[in-house]
C-alpha cells in the first residue's frame, strides 16, 4: 500500500512539473528598478532560435553598367531601371529567398519569362512593390533596417506565419455552442481561451485597440467609457499575438501598472503602434486586392486571402533576423520603383 | 506498535455505525447505509453517510446538475460535438455570455440565451444549497455560522455574475462558465478598468485572503502543538480551560505579547474569511460602475508612487498626429 501512494505521489508530482520549463531563466532589466520592467529569457530556447533567424550572406554587388533591365526585356514593369547585371542578382537573390527548392520556374514560364500565366509571378511584381512601400513609407517601423523578401519568406513559397479569417465550425448555426470567437485552444491567442481572431478587427478593420479610460470616475452619457470587456479581451489577444510573434514580455513595451499611459512607457511601444499601422495598410492595399490571383486552394476557409501579422515578419524574434541590415545590400528595394 | 495518543492519531478505532442524533419531526430520513473506508480514516472520519438529502437538497441538484449538462452539453457542441476534443480543449471551453450588443435583454438562445438560463439554475441551486445548510444547522440545533459564510461568498458570485452586469446595463459584463475563459474574464477586468491592484477593496479582500492563510496556520500550528495536553478537544477547552489552552496562550504570549483564547480565535478565522469575499464584491460592484479607472482613482488620492520616466519621454504617436 504504501508503495503504491509512493508511486502515485511520485508521478502526481512529475504531472505537475511537466507543464514547467526547465531552468535557467535570465532576467534583464529594462527599466527603473522597482518597477518591474524587464524581460524574461531562456537562454537554451533562445540558442535553438538564434540560428533560425540568421540573414543569408548577400550576394556581390552587381554594376550598374550596361543596358537596363527594361530595354532588353519584354514585360519588366518593376526593377526595370537595374542593370541586366542587377536585375539578374536580383531575380536569383528571389528565387534563393522565396522558392529555392523550384527556382524560376516557381514564377516564370521556362519557355517565355515574360509571360504573366502563372499566378506566382504576378502576385511577386506586387509583393516587390509591397517591400518597396514599407522600406520607402514604414520607416517609423523598419526604420533604416528595411525588410526584403527573405524578412518574411525565409526560403518557403508562402510565410510561414500568415493569417486567414477562421473557419467556423461545422455547426455554427445550431442552437448549442456559441464560441462567441473565443474560448478554444488556439496558437494566434497564445494558447489562451482569448479570441482566437484578432486580426480581422484590428489589422483588417480599424476597430479601437485601446479600451482604457482618461478620466478615474465612471463617466455619464456621452462621459462614459463604453469600451466593453470583450472588447478589452480583443485587445488583449492582439497584445498576447504580439508579444508571442517578438518572444517578449509585456513590460517590453508597456509599463504594467498603467498599461494606457504612454509617458511610462518604452519607445519600442510606439514602434509596435506604427507597426499596426502598417500591417493594416499592406493587408489592405496590397493583400486583399490580389484575393483575385490566387487559387482558391491558397485562400482560407472564407475565401479570403492570406495576410500579414506581426509574426509573419518577427517570427518570435524582438526584431526580425535580430535587426541584420539585409535590405541596405539591395538598394532596388529601398523605394518605390516608379511606374 | 502504534498507540491511541490523540484525536489525530491515525489509529483507527472501529465501533458499530451509527445514523446520529434523532432528527426532529417532519424531517426526511437520513439516506444509505453507513461504511467505513479506511483511507478516508486518514484524513477525516471513517465514517461515509448517511446523507440527508432532503427537499431542498433534491431541489438544489436538480437545477445544479441541469445547469453542469448544459454547460457541458454547450461545451461538447461548441467542438462540434467530438468527445475527444471536449476532453482535450476542456479547460478552454466555456458558455459564453451574451454579446454587449444585447445589452440586459434576452438573446437567441445560441447568442447567450443558454448563458442566461444557465445562470438563473445555478443561481436558484446554489440559494437553495445555501437554505439547506441554513435548515439542516437549525434542526440539529447548531448556530447558523456556516450559512452565513456561505452567504458572503454567494454575495461575491452574485456581484460578478448579476449585480454588477444590471448596473453596468449589459449581460455582457458577467462571467463566462469556463475554466480558462474565467480566468481571462479576470485579466480582461483588470486591464479594462486600469488595473486592480489599485482598488483598495481588492487590497482589503486580499488582506483578508492572506490573513486567514496566516491565521490557518497559527491556529492549526497551535492545536497540534498542545494537542499531547487534550488541546485538540477544543470546544471542551472553551468551557473548562486546561493546561493545553493554558501553554498555548502562553506561547504566543511570550512570542508576541498577546493571545487569542480558544474561543476567540475561532471568530478571528470565521471574519477573516467572511471579509474576503464581502470586501472583494464591494470591490467588484465599484468596478465600472462608479471608478473606471483604479490607477487613475488612485493616482487622484495620491498613493501612486512615481517613478522617474526614460528620457525621451515617450509621447502617444495617436496625439502628436505622425502620419506615414
Amino acid at each position: 500500500m504504501k508503495n503504491v501512494i509512493k508511486t502515485m505521489l511520485c508521478l502526481g508530482a512529475a504531472l505537475l512539473l511537466s507543464g514547467c520549463e526547465r531552468p535557467p531563466i535570465a532576467t534583464v532589466q529594462t527599466g527603473y528598478r522597482g518597477t518591474g520592467m524587464e524581460q524574461v529569457y531562456n537562454p537554451r530556447t533562445l540558442a535553438q532560435q538564434a540560428p533560425l533567424n540568421q540573414a543569408p550572406v548577400a550576394p556581390e554587388a552587381a554594376s550598374a553598367d550596361g543596358p537596363k533591365a527594361k530595354d532588353v526585356y519584354k514585360n519588366v514593369q518593376v526593377l526595370g531601371d537595374l542593370s541586366v547585371g542587377q536585375f539578374a542578382r536580383h531575380m536569383t537573390s528571389i528565387a534563393q529567398w522565396v522558392a529555392p527548392d523550384v527556382g524560376c520556374s516557381y514564377c516564370h514560364n521556362p519557355q517565355d519569362f515574360a509571360d504573366d500565366s502563372k499566378y506566382t509571378k504576378v502576385v511577386a511584381r506586387r509583393m516587390i512593390q509591397m517591400t518597396q512601400h514599407v522600406n520607402q513609407d514604414w520607416k517609423a517601423h523598419v526604420s533604416e533596417t528595411g525588410v526584403t523578401c527573405y524578412t518574411c519568406h525565409r526560403g518557403n513559397h508562402i510565410p510561414k506565419n500568415v493569417w486567414t479569417a477562421p473557419k467556423d465550425r461545422k455547426y455554427a448555426s445550431s442552437l448549442l455552442g456559441d464560441l462567441a470567437g473565443q474560448n478554444l485552444a488556439s496558437k494566434e491567442a497564445g494558447l489562451t481561451s482569448l479570441p482566437f481572431d484578432p486580426f480581422s478587427s484590428y489589422l483588417l478593420d480599424n476597430k479601437a485597440i485601446r479600451v482604457n479610460g482618461q478620466e478615474a470616475m465612471a463617466g455619464v452619457g456621452a462621459y462614459a467609457n463604453r469600451a466593453s470587456l470583450k472588447q478589452t479581451e480583443h485587445t488583449y489577444s492582439l497584445m498576447v499575438h504580439m508579444s508571442e510573434s517578438l518572444g517578449v514580455n509585456c513590460t517590453y513595451c508597456h509599463n504594467t501598472r498603467n498599461f494606457a499611459s504612454w509617458e511610462e512607457s518604452r519607445p519600442q511601444r510606439v514602434t509596435a503602434w506604427h507597426g499596426i499601422r502598417m500591417a493594416r495598410d499592406l493587408n489592405n492595399e496590397y493583400m486583399t486586392p490580389l484575393t483575385s490571383q490566387f487559387p482558391t486552394e491558397r485562400l482560407g476557409p472564407h475565401g479570403d486571402v492570406a495576410k500579414v501579422n506581426c509574426s509573419t515578419c518577427h517570427q518570435g524574434a524582438f526584431k526580425p533576423l535580430y535587426g541584420a541590415a539585409m535590405a541596405k545590400d539591395f538598394p532596388e528595394l529601398l523605394t518605390l520603383a516608379k511606374p | 506498535m502504534a498507540q491511541y495518543q490523540n484525536l489525530f492519531t491515525s489509529v483507527q478505532p472501529v465501533g458499530p455505525l451509527h445514523d446520529g442524533v434523532a432528527l426532529p419531526q417532519g424531517d426526511d430520513k437520513r439516506l444509505g447505509q453507513p461504511f467505513l473506508l479506511h483511507l478516508l480514516g486518514r484524513i477525516g472520519n471513517a465514517q461515509i453517510g448517511p446523507v440527508y438529502l432532503g427537499t431542498l437538497g433534491l431541489a438544489s441538484l436538480i437545477f445544479g446538475i441541469a445547469a453542469f449538462n448544459i454547460i457541458g452539453f454547450n461545451m461538447l457542441a461548441s467542438v462540434d460535438w467530438n468527445p475527444i476534443q471536449l476532453i482535450r480543449q476542456l479547460f478552454w471551453l466555456a458558455l459564453e455570455p451574451p454579446a454587449p450588443a444585447y445589452g440586459l435583454s434576452f438573446p437567441p438562445l445560441a447568442k447567450g440565451g443558454w448563458w442566461l438560463i444557465v445562470g438563473l439554475m445555478l443561481t436558484a441551486s446554489i440559494l437553495l444549497w445555501w437554505a439547506r445548510t441554513y435548515r439542516r444547522a437549525r434542526q440539529l440545533g447548531l448556530g447558523t455560522h456556516v450559512a452565513w459564510a456561505f452567504a458572503a461568498a454567494i454575495w461575491l458570485y452574485l456581484v460578478c455574475g448579476f449585480f454588477r452586469p444590471i448596473m453596468m446595463g449589459s449581460w455582457s459584463e458577467a462571467v463566462p462558465f469556463g475554466i480558462f475563459p474565467h480566468l481571462d474574464w479576470v485579466s480582461a477586468l483588470s486591464l479594462r478598468y486600469g488595473n486592480l491592484f489599485y482598488n483598495p477593496f481588492h487590497a482589503l479582500s486580499i488582506v483578508f485572503l492572506y490573513g486567514s492563510v496566516l491565521l490557518f496556520a497559527m491556529h492549526g500550528a497551535t492545536i497540534l502543538a498542545v494537542s499531547r495536553y487534550g488541546g485538540e478537544r477544543e470546544i471542551e477547552q472553551i468551557v473548562d480551560r486546561g493546561t493545553a489552552s493554558e501553554r498555548a496562550a502562553l506561547f504566543w504570549r511570550w512570542t508576541m505579547g498577546f493571545n487569542a483564547t480558544m474561543e476567540s480565535i475561532h471568530r478571528w478565522a470565521w471574519w477573516f474569511a467572511v471579509l474576503c469575499p464581502l470586501v472583494g464584491g464591494i470591490g467588484i460592484l465599484l468596478t465600472g460602475t462608479v471608478v473606471d479607472n483604479w490607477y487613475l482613482w488612485s493616482v487622484k488620492h495620491h498613493v501612486v508612487p512615481a517613478y522617474p520616466l526614460g528620457n525621451p519621454i515617450v509621447v502617444d504617436p495617436a496625439l502628436v498626429g505622425v502620419k506615414p
